[in-house]
């Protein structure tokens, strides 16, 4: 226990350890001293000086943000001097504020409100002309109203502390000082959107939000982002089954209150006018809309018939449907179609690092424990880029613990800024760039290694090897690609006891080829060489085109069920909103199964997400996971080492989507593609180490 | 460069920083080293660091920059052992308005200053100065720039200076137009490239200044005092002057006197006679009206409130400050309310913007004094003055806020018949915008 | 210049090398910008955020001859807002504008530093003491003359 100090706060009585702020001894004691320029984990301003409070034996009022407690400090955050200044604080932020309220994207969740209402002065004194300037928009989603902004510098902070990207800074001075954007009249930069969300006031508003509702006449939903694999808890504000809003203000997931582009802002492919509505088939050489029972009862008919001609199946699943789904899917397939030809895209080689792993114990990192390593290694990915989270973490546990960071990527990547030290390596070379660090890390007392899809097969056992020589606690997260790449793998959709990989299955005749929620012929030209092909998906793709038969599937924020992230951490998805015409995957599994008599259904079980997240819970290597923690929006982690895993046909790549890109979805968000529109150096080589 | 003075001389004066001024060639290292020049870096080489920090103790100097602390406490505060470097820093960014001897004292005696940055390099153990100048005293940075070379070319600055064996290096840095830069982390901070914004303290410069180093920041009339200090010892620096206010300072009296000038006077100098003798009276022999004492931050002085002896206890006692040296005399025909709203633009302008009440009051108490000179005063403004100053006096980040308020509060306290003499009539009211 | 500064804080040239560059490109462009964080090493940014605070950096050119008159507390009691009235007047323009030749620029300036021999003229970066009406007027006129 660290040194305590007895002080007094109000008359109450107070232990707490010496040389914490008084502002956060006051909180933790229930006392609110109130602050705009005060946040939790960003640097100390001291600019607001709405903390004052007065200490008994100091001629001034102190600044409760910046003094640390001492012993037999007698504070009072609520005597008459106090309130007075805190209402003269008050007075003066609004003398050039514009009082816009009702219009005022803000207005109902604005901390100067709340704080005018609570310790303001009721009248103003205040009959000069306001300071005016107009509205500028820095990118397709910042805008910025200069008058509104009080100039406490959050912004500023979150965009150069926490994300590091120092793309806002502070230009003029004095009363027409202003935040300023990092190409002066315009912003290149992430555009994460943390600046908007951490604005106090409504001087930030989001190019997505602004003016669609009162944020009152929205109910929220918090789920799991559905980009990338890192599992990203975003809740969503939903108004007249539309999702207007993103983000994680309540600081609920293991993101905290961190999102990026793809979390805040790209949920609006839900809304997409191309979003298929009705089932098609393929009728004249043209897919035409059909009923739901009539398409459900020919893919029915053709599946009994294939499996009674004993002809070949094929099922490729996806990398963003849920756990239950994936488990339905490869369940289906091997049970009923009974065919072993299951795979999706695998975008990491899970085999090869859990059969290395196995009966290790707890050898594979979770986000807090990327969040608690004393010693973080990047092997071979641009994290900033396509692990936002990961990277974010990273930076926290550097700046706030004292984290030491290396890399090993093939071109320049943000963390190597703060790292200890960076090797640039040709693809091919990480191993022996991760060798001549190894002085500096077996010096570390634990160690953790992020690492790409470069790593698979036999160099990721070498980099195992090396762990190991290493003399201390490592763990390792293997990067994949999307939002469940880590559930569909450890549920099964993987070609094992001889079956045939994803580019197999595309290069065979088979007689049936069952895609769902996938692309694969995305980059594959001429006619799919399945006999018959089955494609459930949210949009007409390139796979879909080709189809025999299209059914509408729900996204991710349409449904249930629970996924996995990167780091094996099951959460739970809530649907946002409902659709009319779409159907979530688990439910079409269902139904095909029904239209397939009742022998399907008994094999399969019911498609409800729950039932079979039971069946997971008993039957998936280490998915016993504790309910409550599920239930509860909590991540649960898993830990999959048990017992050898075979090597696995077919090819492991990531796709090397960037912060602006994520697949078939990303191409439907109409804010990823203005963003990437917009001026951009910094991202202008995409995918630049895919 | 002149030699010639900006004002004549007064025979009252006590001419210690300034007994070269009008020297012919004053700037020169001859002209100094045949008139005491680098007699006290020589004495200083022999003291122990202890010993030199002693006898500025003793002299009783006070900060010359505006806020008078003790600068022998300033400089034991200085870790000399530290292992990190330390910087010596002066800070020549003279603007507090009413001021005006800086200049003086680089352009005449820029070696009388060298000497005091050397000494205060030999008491700290530091090896790097930076002089950090306002930008619209560059004929200031070009002329000490020179002195800075013939110092080098003689040795008297650079390696083994003047064969000691003691290393040195002084570099000019040109400030950019920042009052608020006048603030010593603020200029450390504009001395680092950035913003002039002040920092939070602590960590105090002495321990954590520039570049994150220990650094000891003087004004350059402090540094100025020094070698006179050292060479003629701090007791008999201090005797110029009065109890725990050492020495003589250079006054800069400006405003209704016949013969305006910047003059050397010791410590605890009978104000009125500073006014009425030294500086010549007031012009027509118009009435006294109010006195700025030591620059535009201080609480004014009301003519019948003068009669009292300039050194920084006796000005504390009576409600303002001695300050930066800085005298304005106001005769009976100013206008207070216009002197305010001079002041209140001044701050306005050079409010950085870091803090809510500084930024937001100096605008709106412009604003409110801009409307009373324009005619459209009303009564209820007059006490909306005094209590938007006070909620800034002492809740601001830095001392800007206060230097706002101060002389405000004052003049609204002490001329209130100024501002009610220029009330609207009834008409102008509606031209207010009313929210 | 960044030789004057201790290793890795070449940041703390920044504001000198702007007001220096300025002095000879007229005004802080774009691309002096770029150019000053590159050598500074610093982000465009960091530079563009000095620019706004410092007011004797400028965006746009200022005349040849840039005629600062203080107003400040010394100066206007011993007639320097008459003075700056009389200095727009005698060139034609207002505060902070330029003349059509480009030739003259004014500025109504804070204290500079020359109190006790108010009211004071800064043009470009020389001080003019005791200046009277009369007195601007003969400055200009050998200014506009020696072009």
């Amino acid at each position: 226990m660290a040194e305590t100090v007895k002080l007094t706060i109000n008359g109450k009585q107070i232990e707490a350890e010496k040389g914490t702020l008084l502002i956060e001894v006051a909180r933790q004691n229930g006392i609110e001293i109130p602050a705009f320029c005060y946040y939790q984990n960003l640097s100390l301003q001291a600019a607001c000086r709405m903390c004052l409070v007065e200490v008994e034996k100091t001629p001034k009022l102190q600044v409760g943000c910046t003094l640390p407690v001492a012993e037999g400090m007698v504070v009072h955050t609520d005597s008459e001097v106090v309130r007075q200044s805190r209402k003269g604080m008050v007075e003066l932020l609004l003398t050039n504020h514009p009082l816009d309220c009702p219009v005022c994207d803000k207005g109902g969740e604005c901390e100067l409100q709340d704080m005018t209402f609570r310790y303001g002065l009721g009248e103003s004194r205040f009959v000069e002309r306001k300071q005016h300037v107009d509205e500028e928009q820095w990118s397709p989603v910042v805008y910025f109203d200069r008058p509104r902004c009080i100039m406490c510098y959050r912004c500023v902070r979150v965009c150069n502390e926490g994300l590091d990207v120092t793309a806002l800074g502070v230009g003029n001075r004095g009363v027409v000082s202003q935040i300023l954007p990092n190409f002066h009249d315009h912003l290149e930069c992430d555009e994460c959107g943390a600046c908007i969300d951490i604005c106090p006031v409504g001087a930030l508003t989001s190019g997505a939000y602004r003016y669609k509702t009162r944020p009152w006449e929205m109910h929220h939903v918090g789920t799991i982002c559905t980009h990338c694999a890192d599992g990203c808890r975003t809740t969503l504000g939903v108004r007249n089954e539309k999702i207007i809003r993103g983000n994680n203000r309540d600081s609920s997931g293991i993101n905290g209150e961190f999102l990026c582009v793809k979390g805040r802002y790209a949920f609006d492919f839900t809304e997409h006018p191309e979003r298929l509505q009705s089932p098609l088939m393929r009728a004249g050489g043209r897919l035409e809309p059909v009923s739901w029972s009539q398409a459900l009862e020919a893919v029915a008919k053709k599946f009994i018939e294939v499996k009674q001609g004993s002809g070949h199946f094929g099922v490729i699943g996806s990398c963003h449907t849920t756990n239950e789904e994936n488990f339905y899917l490869q369940k289906f397939a091997r049970q009923v179609l009974g065919t072993k030809n299951v795979d999706h895209h695998r975008s990491g080689d899970l085999a090869t690092l859990f059969d290395a792993l196995t009966d290790r114990g707890k050898v594979l990192a979770t986000v807090e424990d990327l969040a608690n390593a004393k010693a973080v290694l990047v092997v071979a990915s641009d994290l900033a880029q396509q692990h936002p989270m990961l990277a974010n973490q990273i930076r926290a546990s550097r700046r706030l613990r004292g984290a030491r960071v290396y890399t090993v990527t093939p071109g320049p990547v943000r963390e190597d800024k703060n790292a200890v030290a960076s090797v640039r390596v040709q693809k091919g070379g990480e191993l022996a760039g991760i060798e001549s660090l190894r002085d500096k890390l077996k010096a570390e007392s634990d160690l953790t290694i992020v690492f790409g899809d470069a790593i698979q097969g036999e160099s990721l056992r070498k980099l195992i090897a090396f762990g190991d020589s290493l003399g201390l606690a490592v763990k390792y997260i293997c990067l994949v690609d999307y939002s469940n790449s880590r559930g569909a793998f450890d549920m099964g959709l993987i070609p094992r006891d001889g079956g045939l990989s994803r580019e197999q299955m595309l290069a065979r005749d088979l007689d049936v080829l069952w895609v769902v929620g996938a692309n694969p012929l995305k980059e594959v030209r001429g006619e799919s060489k399945a006999g018959f092909l089955v494609v459930q998906d949210l949009f007409l793709t390139e796979t879909a085109q080709r189809a025999d038969i299209v059914l509408p599937a729900a996204s991710a924020y349409e449904k249930t069920g629970t996924v996995t992230n990167v780091c094996g951490e099951v959460q739970k998805l809530k649907a946002a909103i409902n659709v009319m015409g779409p159907k979530a995957d688990l439910e079409i599994m269902g139904l095909i199964a029904r239209e397939m008599g009742p022998a399907a259904v008994r094999t399969l079980g019911m498609w409800l997400p729950d039932k079979v997240f039971e069946e997971i819970r008993k039957t998936v290597h280490g998915y016993d996971v504790p309910m409550p923690v599920v239930a509860t929006g909590g991540a649960a982690p898993t830990m999959p080492l048990n017992g050898r895993v075979a090597a696995l046909p077919g090819s492991i790549s990531s796709a090397g989507d960037t912060l602006f890109t994520s697949g078939t979805l990303g191409r439907y968000s109409k804010v990823l593609n203005s963003v990437m529109e917009s001026p951009g150096a910094l991202y202008e080589e995409k995918g630049r180490h895919s | 460069m002149p030699t010639t003075l900006y004002n004549e001389p007064s025979p009252l004066e006590t001419k210690v920083l300034s007994k070269r001024f009008g020297l012919e060639n004053s700037h020169r290292l001859d002209t100094y080293l045949a008139h005491d020049g680098f007699k006290a870096f020589l004495k200083a080489r022999q003291m122990t660091p202890e010993q030199i920090v002693e006898e500025v103790k003793t002299s009783a100097l006070r900060g010359r920059g505006g806020a008078g602390f003790p600068t022998g406490l300033k400089w034991s505060f200085v870790p000399r052992t530290s292992p990190k470097p330390k910087y010596i820093v002066i800070n020549a960014d003279e603007s507090e308005p009413g001021t005006c001897k800086d200049r003086l004292l680089m352009e005449y005696d820029p070696h009388q200053l060298i000497e005091g940055i050397l000494i205060a390099g030999l008491a700290m153990d530091a090896h790097k100065g930076y002089l950090y100048i306002r930008g619209e005293y560059r004929y200031l940075i070009d002329h000490t720039d020179r002195a800075i070379g013939e110092a080098y070319s003689k040795g008297y600055l650079g390696k083994n200076i003047a064969g000691t064996g003691f290393d040195f290096d002084l570099y000019t840095h040109s400030g950019a137009g920042a009052y608020e830069c006048g603030e010593e982390t603020a200029l450390l901070d504009s001395l680092e490239g950035k913003r002039g914004i002040p920092r939070m303290k602590p960590p105090f410069p002495a321990v954590a200044g520039a570049w994150a180093s220990p650094t000891l920041l003087n004004n350059v009339e402090t540094f100025s005092a020094v070698p006179n200090i050292i060479r003629d010892g701090g007791a008999a620096f201090a005797a110029l002057g009065t109890p725990k206010n050492g020495g003589t300072r250079l006054v800069c009296i400006s405003g209704h006197v016949n013969k305006p000038g910047v003059y050397e006077l010791p410590l605890g100098y009978p104000m009125l006679k500073a006014i009425y003798e030294v500086a010549g009276g007031i012009p027509g022999g118009k009435k006294l009206k109010a006195v700025v004492p030591g620059g535009s931050s201080c609480p004014l002085l009301k003519a019948e409130e003068c009669d009292i002896p300039m050194d920084y206890d006796t000005l504390a006692k009576a409600g303002s400050m001695l300050g930066s040296g800085g005298m304005v005399v106001l005769d009976e025909t100013t206008d207070m309310v216009k002197f305010a709203l001079r002041i209140m633009r001044f701050y306005a302008h050079e409010s950085c913007g870091w803090c809510i009440p500084c930024r937001e009051g100096t605008t709106w108490l412009r604003k409110i004094l801009q409307r009373f000179d324009d005619g459209g005063g009303r009564k209820e403004d007059i006490p909306v003055l005094g209590e938007v100053s006070k909620n800034m006096l002492g809740r601001t980040f830095c001392a800007l806020g206060d230097a706002a308020a101060m002389p405000t509060i004052s003049i609204v306290e002490k001329f209130r018949e100024d501002f009610e003499k220029r009330l609207a009539g009834a008409s102008r009211a509606s031209e207010l915008v009313t929210v | 210049m960044l030789a004057a500064y201790p290793e890795g804080r070449k940041r703390s040239a920044v504001v000198p090398m702007l007001i220096y560059a300025q002095d000879e490109t007229g005004a802080v462009t774009p691309e002096l910008i770029a150019e000053v964080a590159k050598r500074c090493e610093v982000e465009p940014l960091q530079v563009d955020e000095v620019v706004g605070y410092y007011s004797m950096l400028h965006r746009k050119p200022l005349g040849k001859y840039h005629v600062q008159v203080c107003t400040n507390i010394s100066c206007l009691l011993v007639g320097g807002e008459e003075l700056y009235e009389h200095a727009k007047k005698k060139l034609g323009i207002g505060n902070k504008q330029v003349t059509a030749d480009g030739q003259f620029s004014l500025e109504e300036v804070e204290c500079m530093g020359a109190c006790s021999w108010a009211p004071a003229v800064e043009i470009n970066y020389d001080f003019h003491h005791y200046v009277t009406p009369e007195r601007l007027d003969q400055l200009i006129d050998a200014l506009r003359k020696a072009n």
